[in-house]
Protein backbone atom coordinates (compact mmCIF):
# COMPACT_ATOMS: atom_id res chain seq x y z
CA UNK A 1 0.00 0.00 0.00
CA UNK A 2 2.71 2.44 0.85
CA UNK A 3 4.80 1.13 -2.02
CA UNK A 4 5.94 4.04 -4.15
CA UNK A 5 7.83 4.02 -7.41
CA UNK A 6 10.19 6.64 -8.80
CA UNK A 7 9.71 7.96 -12.30
CA UNK A 8 10.68 10.83 -14.54
CA UNK A 9 8.28 13.54 -15.67
CA UNK A 10 8.14 13.41 -19.47
CA UNK A 11 5.20 15.57 -20.49
CA UNK A 12 2.53 17.81 -19.05
CA UNK A 13 -1.00 16.64 -19.89
CA UNK A 14 -3.09 19.29 -18.12
CA UNK A 15 -2.89 21.38 -14.97
CA UNK A 16 -3.34 18.33 -12.73
CA UNK A 17 -1.69 15.61 -14.72
CA UNK A 18 1.71 14.73 -16.17
CA UNK A 19 3.03 11.72 -18.02
CA UNK A 20 5.67 9.97 -15.96
CA UNK A 21 8.06 7.32 -17.20
CA UNK A 22 8.54 4.60 -14.63
CA UNK A 23 11.16 2.22 -15.88
CA UNK A 24 9.84 2.26 -19.43
CA UNK A 25 6.17 2.24 -18.44
CA UNK A 26 4.46 5.56 -19.06
CA UNK A 27 1.53 6.57 -16.92
CA UNK A 28 -0.56 9.63 -16.37
CA UNK A 29 0.17 10.72 -12.84
CA UNK A 30 -1.68 13.29 -10.76
CA UNK A 31 0.61 16.15 -9.68
CA UNK A 32 -1.73 17.97 -7.27
CA UNK A 33 0.35 17.05 -4.23
CA UNK A 34 3.34 18.80 -5.78
CA UNK A 35 1.28 21.91 -6.46
CA UNK A 36 -0.02 20.92 -9.90
CA UNK A 37 1.57 19.83 -13.16
CA UNK A 38 3.81 22.75 -14.05
CA UNK A 39 6.45 22.95 -16.74
CA UNK A 40 9.05 23.29 -13.98
CA UNK A 41 8.60 19.59 -13.21
CA UNK A 42 9.62 18.44 -16.69
CA UNK A 43 12.61 16.12 -16.51
CA UNK A 44 12.43 15.88 -12.73
CA UNK A 45 12.24 12.63 -10.81
CA UNK A 46 9.20 12.08 -8.64
CA UNK A 47 7.98 9.34 -6.35
CA UNK A 48 4.59 7.95 -7.40
CA UNK A 49 2.09 6.32 -5.06
CA UNK A 50 -1.44 5.19 -6.04
CA UNK A 51 -1.38 7.40 -9.11
CA UNK A 52 -0.19 10.54 -7.30
CA UNK A 53 3.29 12.04 -7.20
CA UNK A 54 3.96 12.44 -3.47
CA UNK A 55 7.45 13.86 -3.53
CA UNK A 56 10.13 15.19 -5.79
CA UNK A 57 13.34 13.18 -5.62
CA UNK A 58 16.05 15.65 -4.91
CA UNK A 59 19.34 15.40 -6.74
CA UNK A 60 21.35 17.24 -4.11
CA UNK A 61 19.89 15.02 -1.44
CA UNK A 62 20.79 12.02 -3.57
CA UNK A 63 24.34 13.15 -2.97
CA UNK A 64 23.59 13.46 0.73
CA UNK A 65 22.41 9.85 0.78
CA UNK A 66 25.63 8.88 -0.91
CA UNK A 67 27.69 10.85 1.57
CA UNK A 68 25.88 9.19 4.48
CA UNK A 69 26.27 5.75 2.95
CA UNK A 70 29.98 6.24 2.43
CA UNK A 71 30.43 7.64 5.88
CA UNK A 72 28.63 4.78 7.55
CA UNK A 73 30.34 2.20 5.37
CA UNK A 74 33.67 3.69 6.40
CA UNK A 75 34.71 4.41 2.83
CA UNK A 76 36.37 7.66 1.95
CA UNK A 77 35.80 9.69 -1.18
CA UNK A 78 38.88 8.38 -2.95
CA UNK A 79 37.52 4.87 -2.99
CA UNK A 80 34.90 5.64 -5.53
CA UNK A 81 34.85 2.67 -7.85
CA UNK A 82 32.22 0.66 -6.12
CA UNK A 83 29.71 3.45 -6.53
CA UNK A 84 29.75 3.45 -10.28
CA UNK A 85 26.52 1.56 -10.13
CA UNK A 86 24.81 3.58 -7.45
CA UNK A 87 21.19 3.07 -8.28
CA UNK A 88 20.16 6.21 -6.45
CA UNK A 89 16.48 5.80 -6.74
CA UNK A 90 15.65 2.38 -7.91
CA UNK A 91 12.19 0.99 -7.91
CA UNK A 92 11.19 0.76 -4.28
CA UNK A 93 8.83 -2.04 -5.14
CA UNK B 1 4.46 -2.99 -11.72
CA UNK B 2 7.42 -3.83 -13.83
CA UNK B 3 10.78 -4.72 -12.35
CA UNK B 4 12.56 -2.55 -14.88
CA UNK B 5 13.15 1.02 -13.91
CA UNK B 6 15.16 4.09 -14.68
CA UNK B 7 18.33 4.12 -12.65
CA UNK B 8 20.35 7.07 -11.52
CA UNK B 9 23.96 7.43 -10.60
CA UNK B 10 26.00 10.36 -9.41
CA UNK B 11 28.02 11.88 -12.21
CA UNK B 12 31.73 11.45 -11.47
CA UNK B 13 32.38 15.11 -12.41
CA UNK B 14 29.56 16.98 -10.75
CA UNK B 15 28.15 14.43 -8.32
CA UNK B 16 24.59 15.13 -9.45
CA UNK B 17 22.38 12.19 -10.29
CA UNK B 18 22.28 11.28 -13.94
CA UNK B 19 20.28 8.71 -15.81
CA UNK B 20 22.01 5.45 -16.60
CA UNK B 21 21.43 3.22 -19.55
CA UNK B 22 19.11 0.69 -17.99
CA UNK B 23 20.37 -2.31 -19.93
CA UNK B 24 23.81 -1.99 -18.35
CA UNK B 25 22.45 -2.56 -14.89
CA UNK B 26 21.37 -5.98 -13.85
CA UNK B 27 18.15 -5.21 -12.04
CA UNK B 28 17.89 -5.54 -8.28
CA UNK B 29 21.60 -5.90 -7.79
CA UNK B 30 21.97 -3.32 -5.10
CA UNK B 31 25.47 -2.10 -4.31
CA UNK B 32 27.20 -5.25 -3.14
CA UNK B 33 30.43 -3.59 -2.11
CA UNK B 34 28.73 -0.91 -0.10
CA UNK B 35 26.31 -3.32 1.48
CA UNK B 36 29.18 -5.57 2.51
CA UNK B 37 31.01 -2.67 4.11
CA UNK B 38 27.89 -1.52 5.93
CA UNK B 39 27.37 -5.01 7.28
CA UNK B 40 30.98 -5.14 8.47
CA UNK B 41 30.48 -1.88 10.27
CA UNK B 42 27.24 -3.05 11.80
CA UNK B 43 28.95 -6.26 12.87
CA UNK B 44 31.76 -4.32 14.53
CA UNK B 45 29.46 -2.12 16.59
CA UNK B 46 26.70 -4.66 17.16
CA UNK B 47 25.06 -4.87 20.53
CA UNK B 48 21.95 -6.52 21.86
CA UNK B 49 19.23 -4.62 20.12
CA UNK B 50 15.58 -4.94 19.13
CA UNK B 51 14.70 -2.65 16.28
CA UNK B 52 11.11 -2.25 15.18
CA UNK B 53 10.12 -1.06 11.74
CA UNK B 54 6.54 -0.05 11.11
CA UNK B 55 6.19 -0.29 7.38
CA UNK B 56 5.14 -3.19 5.23
CA UNK B 57 7.51 -2.08 2.49
CA UNK B 58 10.40 -2.33 4.93
CA UNK B 59 9.32 -5.86 5.77
CA UNK B 60 9.36 -6.58 2.07
CA UNK B 61 12.91 -5.30 1.66
CA UNK B 62 14.12 -7.16 4.75
CA UNK B 63 12.49 -10.44 3.72
CA UNK B 64 13.38 -10.13 0.07
CA UNK B 65 17.09 -9.51 0.60
CA UNK B 66 17.27 -11.93 3.51
CA UNK B 67 18.64 -9.20 5.76
CA UNK B 68 17.72 -11.00 8.97
CA UNK B 69 20.04 -13.85 8.07
CA UNK B 70 23.06 -11.61 7.46
CA UNK B 71 22.68 -9.25 10.38
CA UNK B 72 24.58 -10.05 13.58
CA UNK B 73 22.63 -12.30 15.91
CA UNK B 74 22.33 -9.66 18.61
CA UNK B 75 20.33 -7.42 16.31
CA UNK B 76 16.74 -8.41 15.97
CA UNK B 77 14.50 -6.59 13.52
CA UNK B 78 10.82 -6.93 14.29
CA UNK B 79 7.81 -5.80 12.36
CA UNK B 80 5.14 -3.45 13.68
CA UNK B 81 1.69 -2.67 12.32
CA UNK B 82 2.93 -1.28 9.03
CA UNK B 83 0.43 -2.80 6.69
CA UNK B 84 -2.67 -0.66 6.21
CA UNK B 85 -4.62 -3.52 4.71
CA UNK B 86 -3.80 -5.66 7.76
CA UNK B 87 -5.05 -3.13 10.30
CA UNK B 88 -8.31 -2.23 8.54
CA UNK B 89 -10.98 -3.49 10.94
CA UNK B 90 -13.39 -6.23 9.96
CA UNK B 91 -16.28 -3.87 10.66
CA UNK B 92 -15.15 -1.47 7.92
CA UNK B 93 -14.83 -4.32 5.43
CA UNK B 94 -18.30 -5.46 6.44
CA UNK B 95 -19.71 -2.02 5.64
CA UNK B 96 -17.96 -2.02 2.25
CA UNK B 97 -19.46 -5.41 1.49
CA UNK B 98 -22.91 -4.32 2.67
CA UNK B 99 -22.68 -1.29 0.38
CA UNK B 100 -21.69 -3.46 -2.58
CA UNK B 101 -24.53 -5.86 -1.84
CA UNK B 102 -26.98 -2.98 -1.78
CA UNK B 103 -27.00 -0.67 -4.76
CA UNK B 104 -23.59 0.93 -4.73
CA UNK B 105 -20.57 0.10 -6.81
CA UNK B 106 -17.65 -0.35 -4.39
CA UNK B 107 -14.22 0.44 -5.74
CA UNK B 108 -10.91 -0.18 -3.99
CA UNK B 109 -7.26 -1.25 -4.26
CA UNK B 110 -6.39 -4.82 -5.19
CA UNK B 111 -4.96 -5.75 -1.80
CA UNK B 112 -8.16 -4.78 -0.07
CA UNK B 113 -10.31 -7.10 -2.16
CA UNK B 114 -9.14 -10.31 -0.52
CA UNK B 115 -8.95 -9.33 3.13
CA UNK B 116 -11.58 -11.23 5.06
CA UNK B 117 -14.23 -9.22 6.90
CA UNK B 118 -16.30 -10.96 9.52
CA UNK B 119 -17.83 -13.37 7.01
CA UNK B 120 -15.82 -13.07 3.83
CA UNK B 121 -13.94 -10.67 1.58
CA UNK B 122 -15.04 -8.16 -1.03
CA UNK B 123 -13.89 -10.66 -3.61
CA UNK B 124 -16.22 -13.29 -2.13
CA UNK B 125 -19.03 -10.73 -2.28
CA UNK B 126 -18.20 -10.06 -5.92
CA UNK B 127 -18.46 -13.78 -6.67
CA UNK B 128 -21.91 -13.65 -5.12
CA UNK B 129 -22.90 -10.88 -7.50
CA UNK B 130 -22.04 -7.74 -5.55
CA UNK B 131 -20.71 -4.80 -7.53
CA UNK B 132 -17.00 -4.61 -6.59
CA UNK B 133 -14.24 -3.15 -8.74
CA UNK B 134 -10.51 -2.81 -8.38
CA UNK B 135 -8.58 0.33 -9.29
CA UNK B 136 -5.03 1.60 -9.16
CA UNK B 137 -5.89 5.12 -8.10
CA UNK B 138 -8.79 7.08 -6.63
CA UNK B 139 -8.86 9.04 -9.91
CA UNK B 140 -9.92 5.85 -11.70
CA UNK B 141 -12.82 5.56 -9.25
CA UNK B 142 -13.90 9.13 -9.99
CA UNK B 143 -13.74 8.39 -13.72
CA UNK B 144 -16.05 5.41 -13.17
CA UNK B 145 -18.54 7.66 -11.39
CA UNK B 146 -18.37 10.21 -14.20
CA UNK B 147 -19.09 7.55 -16.77
CA UNK B 148 -22.22 6.32 -14.98
CA UNK B 149 -23.96 9.28 -13.34
CA UNK B 150 -26.94 7.18 -12.28
CA UNK B 151 -24.75 4.70 -10.36
CA UNK B 152 -23.63 5.40 -6.78
CA UNK B 153 -19.87 4.84 -6.67
CA UNK B 154 -18.15 4.37 -3.31
CA UNK B 155 -14.37 4.45 -3.07
CA UNK B 156 -13.15 2.39 -0.10
CA UNK B 157 -10.28 4.65 0.92
CA UNK B 158 -7.92 2.88 3.26
CA UNK B 159 -4.34 3.72 4.09
CA UNK B 160 -1.81 5.66 6.10
CA UNK B 161 -0.60 9.20 5.56
CA UNK B 162 1.09 8.16 2.31
CA UNK B 163 -2.28 7.42 0.71
CA UNK B 164 -4.57 9.89 2.46
CA UNK B 165 -3.44 13.06 0.59
CA UNK B 166 -4.64 11.63 -2.75
CA UNK B 167 -8.10 11.28 -1.23
CA UNK B 168 -7.97 14.84 0.09
CA UNK B 169 -6.81 16.25 -3.25
CA UNK B 170 -9.63 14.46 -5.03
CA UNK B 171 -12.35 15.86 -2.78
CA UNK B 172 -10.87 19.36 -3.00
CA UNK B 173 -10.88 19.18 -6.79
CA UNK B 174 -14.58 18.34 -6.64
CA UNK B 175 -16.23 15.00 -7.34
CA UNK B 176 -19.40 13.99 -9.17
CA UNK B 177 -22.69 13.88 -7.21
CA UNK B 178 -22.77 10.09 -7.24
CA UNK B 179 -19.27 9.66 -5.76
CA UNK B 180 -18.53 9.14 -2.09
CA UNK B 181 -15.73 7.91 0.13
CA UNK B 182 -15.80 5.12 2.69
CA UNK B 183 -12.94 6.23 4.86
CA UNK B 184 -10.74 3.91 6.90
CA UNK B 185 -7.55 5.92 7.20
CA UNK B 186 -4.91 5.81 9.87
CA UNK B 187 -2.18 7.97 11.36
CA UNK B 188 0.99 6.06 12.15
CA UNK B 189 2.67 8.06 14.97
CA UNK B 190 0.00 7.26 17.61
CA UNK B 191 0.31 3.54 16.85
CA UNK B 192 4.09 3.66 17.13
CA UNK B 193 3.71 5.60 20.37
CA UNK B 194 1.53 2.84 21.76
CA UNK B 195 3.99 0.13 20.75
CA UNK B 196 6.83 2.04 22.36
CA UNK B 197 5.00 1.57 25.64
CA UNK B 198 3.69 -1.94 25.10
CA UNK B 199 6.38 -3.86 23.29
CA UNK B 200 9.94 -4.64 24.18
CA UNK B 201 11.85 -2.54 21.69
CA UNK B 202 14.99 -0.37 21.76
CA UNK B 203 14.87 1.67 18.57
CA UNK B 204 12.65 2.43 15.59
CA UNK B 205 12.99 2.55 11.84
CA UNK B 206 10.33 5.07 10.83
CA UNK B 207 8.39 4.58 7.59
CA UNK B 208 10.01 6.53 4.77
CA UNK B 209 6.98 7.08 2.61
CA UNK B 210 4.77 8.16 5.49
CA UNK B 211 7.55 10.60 6.42
CA UNK B 212 7.58 11.88 2.84
CA UNK B 213 4.20 13.39 3.69
CA UNK B 214 4.36 14.14 7.42
CA UNK B 215 8.08 14.88 7.73
CA UNK B 216 10.38 13.79 10.53
CA UNK B 217 8.96 15.92 13.36
CA UNK B 218 6.01 13.67 14.30
CA UNK B 219 8.55 11.00 15.28
CA UNK B 220 10.34 13.25 17.73
CA UNK B 221 8.19 12.33 20.74
CA UNK B 222 9.69 8.85 20.44
CA UNK B 223 13.17 10.33 20.70
CA UNK B 224 12.11 12.33 23.76
CA UNK B 225 11.07 9.04 25.31
CA UNK B 226 14.60 7.82 24.74
CA UNK B 227 14.23 5.81 21.53
CA UNK B 228 16.71 6.36 18.72
CA UNK B 229 14.76 6.74 15.48
CA UNK B 230 15.82 6.73 11.84
CA UNK B 231 13.69 7.44 8.78
CA UNK B 232 14.73 4.95 6.11
CA UNK B 233 14.22 4.22 2.45
CA UNK B 234 13.48 0.86 0.92
CA UNK B 235 16.59 -0.54 -0.67
CA UNK B 236 18.70 -3.07 1.20
CA UNK B 237 21.40 -0.42 1.57
CA UNK B 238 18.84 2.07 2.92
CA UNK B 239 17.83 -0.33 5.68
CA UNK B 240 21.47 -1.15 6.47
CA UNK B 241 22.27 2.55 6.54
CA UNK B 242 19.35 3.05 8.93
CA UNK B 243 20.62 0.35 11.27
CA UNK B 244 24.13 1.87 11.18
CA UNK B 245 22.72 5.28 12.06
CA UNK B 246 20.79 3.76 14.96
CA UNK B 247 23.95 2.05 16.23
CA UNK B 248 25.79 5.36 16.00
CA UNK B 249 23.12 7.07 18.10
CA UNK B 250 23.26 4.27 20.65
CA UNK B 251 27.04 4.50 20.74
CA UNK B 252 26.75 8.21 21.49
CA UNK B 253 24.07 7.58 24.07
CA UNK B 254 21.80 9.81 21.98
CA UNK B 255 18.16 9.52 21.01
CA UNK B 256 17.09 11.64 18.07
CA UNK B 257 15.39 11.32 14.70
CA UNK B 258 17.94 10.84 11.92
CA UNK B 259 16.90 11.23 8.30
CA UNK B 260 18.45 8.33 6.41
CA UNK B 261 16.30 8.95 3.33
CA UNK B 262 17.06 12.59 2.49
CA UNK B 263 16.73 12.08 -1.26
CA UNK B 264 12.98 11.81 -0.74
CA UNK B 265 12.07 12.92 2.80
CA UNK B 266 12.20 16.57 3.78
CA UNK B 267 12.17 17.35 7.51
CA UNK B 268 8.96 19.34 7.12
CA UNK B 269 7.30 16.73 4.87
CA UNK B 270 5.12 17.63 1.90
CA UNK B 271 3.50 20.89 2.98
CA UNK B 272 1.02 20.98 0.10
CA UNK B 273 -0.22 17.49 0.92
CA UNK B 274 -0.41 18.25 4.63
CA UNK B 275 -2.49 21.36 4.01
CA UNK B 276 -4.91 19.44 1.81
CA UNK B 277 -5.26 16.70 4.42
CA UNK B 278 -5.95 19.27 7.08
CA UNK B 279 -8.65 20.91 4.98
CA UNK B 280 -10.55 17.70 4.42
CA UNK B 281 -9.86 15.41 7.38
CA UNK B 282 -9.73 15.64 11.14
CA UNK B 283 -8.23 13.26 13.66
CA UNK B 284 -10.42 10.84 15.57
CA UNK B 285 -9.92 7.71 17.62
CA UNK B 286 -9.65 4.68 15.43
CA UNK B 287 -9.86 0.92 15.63
CA UNK B 288 -6.83 -1.09 14.44
CA UNK B 289 -7.50 -4.68 13.56
CA UNK B 290 -5.87 -6.92 16.13
CA UNK B 291 -4.72 -4.01 18.26
CA UNK B 292 -7.90 -2.23 19.29
CA UNK B 293 -8.75 1.41 19.64
CA UNK B 294 -5.87 3.89 19.46
CA UNK B 295 -6.50 7.47 20.46
CA UNK B 296 -6.32 10.08 17.71
CA UNK B 297 -4.98 7.51 15.27
CA UNK B 298 -7.67 7.92 12.62
CA UNK B 299 -8.50 10.51 9.97
CA UNK B 300 -12.18 11.08 9.27
CA UNK B 301 -13.96 13.50 6.94
CA UNK B 302 -14.75 16.93 8.30
CA UNK B 303 -18.36 18.02 8.60
CA UNK B 304 -18.14 20.09 5.40
CA UNK B 305 -17.58 16.87 3.47
CA UNK B 306 -20.43 14.90 5.04
CA UNK B 307 -22.15 14.61 1.67
CA UNK B 308 -19.17 12.61 0.41
CA UNK B 309 -19.06 10.33 3.45
CA UNK B 310 -20.41 7.00 2.21
CA UNK B 311 -20.92 5.50 5.67
CA UNK B 312 -23.30 8.32 6.61
CA UNK B 313 -24.85 9.17 3.29
CA UNK B 314 -25.95 5.62 2.51
CA UNK B 315 -26.55 4.46 6.07
CA UNK B 316 -30.14 3.44 5.47
CA UNK B 317 -29.78 1.59 2.27
CA UNK B 318 -27.02 -0.76 3.37
CA UNK B 319 -28.41 -1.29 6.90
CA UNK B 320 -30.22 -4.50 5.96
CA UNK B 321 -27.22 -6.07 4.23
CA UNK B 322 -25.00 -5.16 7.18
CA UNK B 323 -27.41 -6.71 9.62
CA UNK B 324 -27.34 -9.95 7.64
CA UNK B 325 -23.55 -10.02 7.62
CA UNK B 326 -23.47 -9.50 11.38
CA UNK B 327 -26.03 -12.22 11.97
CA UNK B 328 -24.02 -14.64 9.87
CA UNK B 329 -20.80 -13.69 11.67
CA UNK B 330 -22.25 -14.52 15.06
CA UNK B 331 -22.42 -18.23 14.48
CA UNK B 332 -19.05 -18.71 12.81
CA UNK B 333 -16.14 -20.31 14.58
CA UNK B 334 -13.22 -17.92 14.68
CA UNK B 335 -10.12 -19.11 12.90
CA UNK B 336 -7.04 -18.99 15.05
CA UNK B 337 -5.07 -16.38 13.17
CA UNK B 338 -2.30 -14.75 15.20
CA UNK B 339 -1.98 -11.64 13.01
CA UNK B 340 -2.68 -9.49 16.06
CA UNK B 341 0.42 -10.72 17.86
CA UNK B 342 2.44 -10.45 14.67
CA UNK B 343 1.33 -6.87 14.05
CA UNK B 344 2.53 -5.83 17.48
CA UNK B 345 5.93 -7.48 17.26
CA UNK B 346 5.03 -10.17 19.78
CA UNK B 347 5.23 -13.18 17.46
CA UNK B 348 6.63 -14.33 14.13
CA UNK B 349 4.60 -16.03 11.42
CA UNK B 350 6.47 -19.27 12.14
CA UNK B 351 4.57 -19.41 15.44
CA UNK B 352 1.27 -19.73 13.59
CA UNK B 353 0.18 -23.34 13.05
CA UNK B 354 -1.58 -22.38 9.80
CA UNK B 355 1.45 -20.64 8.28
CA UNK B 356 2.28 -22.20 4.93
CA UNK B 357 -0.21 -24.99 5.55
CA UNK B 358 -3.85 -23.89 5.68
CA UNK B 359 -2.78 -20.31 5.09
CA UNK B 360 -0.85 -19.25 1.98
CA UNK B 361 -1.04 -16.17 -0.28
CA UNK B 362 -3.46 -18.14 -2.45
CA UNK B 363 -5.62 -19.20 0.48
CA UNK B 364 -5.13 -16.43 3.05
CA UNK B 365 -6.73 -17.07 6.42
CA UNK B 366 -5.82 -13.67 7.82
CA UNK B 367 -4.97 -10.19 6.58
CA UNK B 368 -1.20 -10.55 7.12
CA UNK B 369 -1.13 -13.20 4.40
CA UNK B 370 -3.11 -11.14 1.89
CA UNK B 371 -1.22 -7.96 1.45
CA UNK B 372 2.14 -7.62 -0.26
CA UNK B 373 3.08 -5.75 2.87
CA UNK B 374 1.85 -8.35 5.31
CA UNK B 375 4.47 -10.08 7.41
CA UNK B 376 3.07 -13.57 6.71
CA UNK B 377 2.96 -12.90 2.97
CA UNK B 378 6.56 -11.74 2.88
CA UNK B 379 7.82 -14.57 5.05
CA UNK B 380 6.05 -17.04 2.85
CA UNK B 381 7.16 -15.52 -0.41
CA UNK B 382 10.79 -14.74 0.37
CA UNK B 383 11.74 -17.08 3.18
CA UNK B 384 11.07 -19.91 0.78
CA UNK B 385 13.39 -18.38 -1.74
CA UNK B 386 15.94 -17.85 1.01
CA UNK B 387 15.76 -14.11 0.42
CA UNK B 388 17.28 -13.09 -2.89
CA UNK B 389 19.49 -10.17 -3.73
CA UNK B 390 22.54 -8.92 -1.97
CA UNK B 391 23.53 -8.08 1.55
S1 LIG C 1 -0.19 -17.44 8.68
FE1 LIG C 1 -2.30 -16.87 8.14
S2 LIG C 1 -3.53 -17.53 9.87
FE2 LIG C 1 -1.40 -17.47 10.57
S3 LIG C 1 -1.12 -15.42 11.43
FE3 LIG C 1 -0.51 -15.30 9.29
S4 LIG C 1 -2.35 -14.62 8.20
FE4 LIG C 1 -3.02 -15.35 10.23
Amino acid sequence: MCIAIPGRVKAIVNENTATVDMGGVRRDVNMDLLGGASEALLGKYVLVHVGYAISEISEEEGEETMRLLKLMAGLDDGENDSFEAFPGNRDTD
Amino acid sequence: MTEKTTLLKPSPETGTLIEMAPEKIPSKQGIPELEKKLLERIGASARKLRIMHVCGTHERTIAKYGLRSVLPEEIEVISGPGCPVCVTPEADIDIAIALAKSRASVVTFGDMMRVPGSTGSLLDAKAEGADVKMVYSIDDAVALAEKKPEQEVVFFGIGFETTVPANAATLLRGVPENFSLLVSQKRTPPAIGLLAKDTEVDAFIAPGHVATIIGTKPFEPLAYQGFPVVVSGFEAYDVLLGISLLLTQLGEGAARVDNGYPRVVKPEGNLIALKMMEEVFETADSEWRGIGNIERSGLVLKKEFEEQDAAKRHEDFYAKALEEIRKKAKGRDKKRCICAAILTGKANPSRCPSFGKGCTPKTPAGPCMVSQEGMCYNWFKYARAGGSGHA
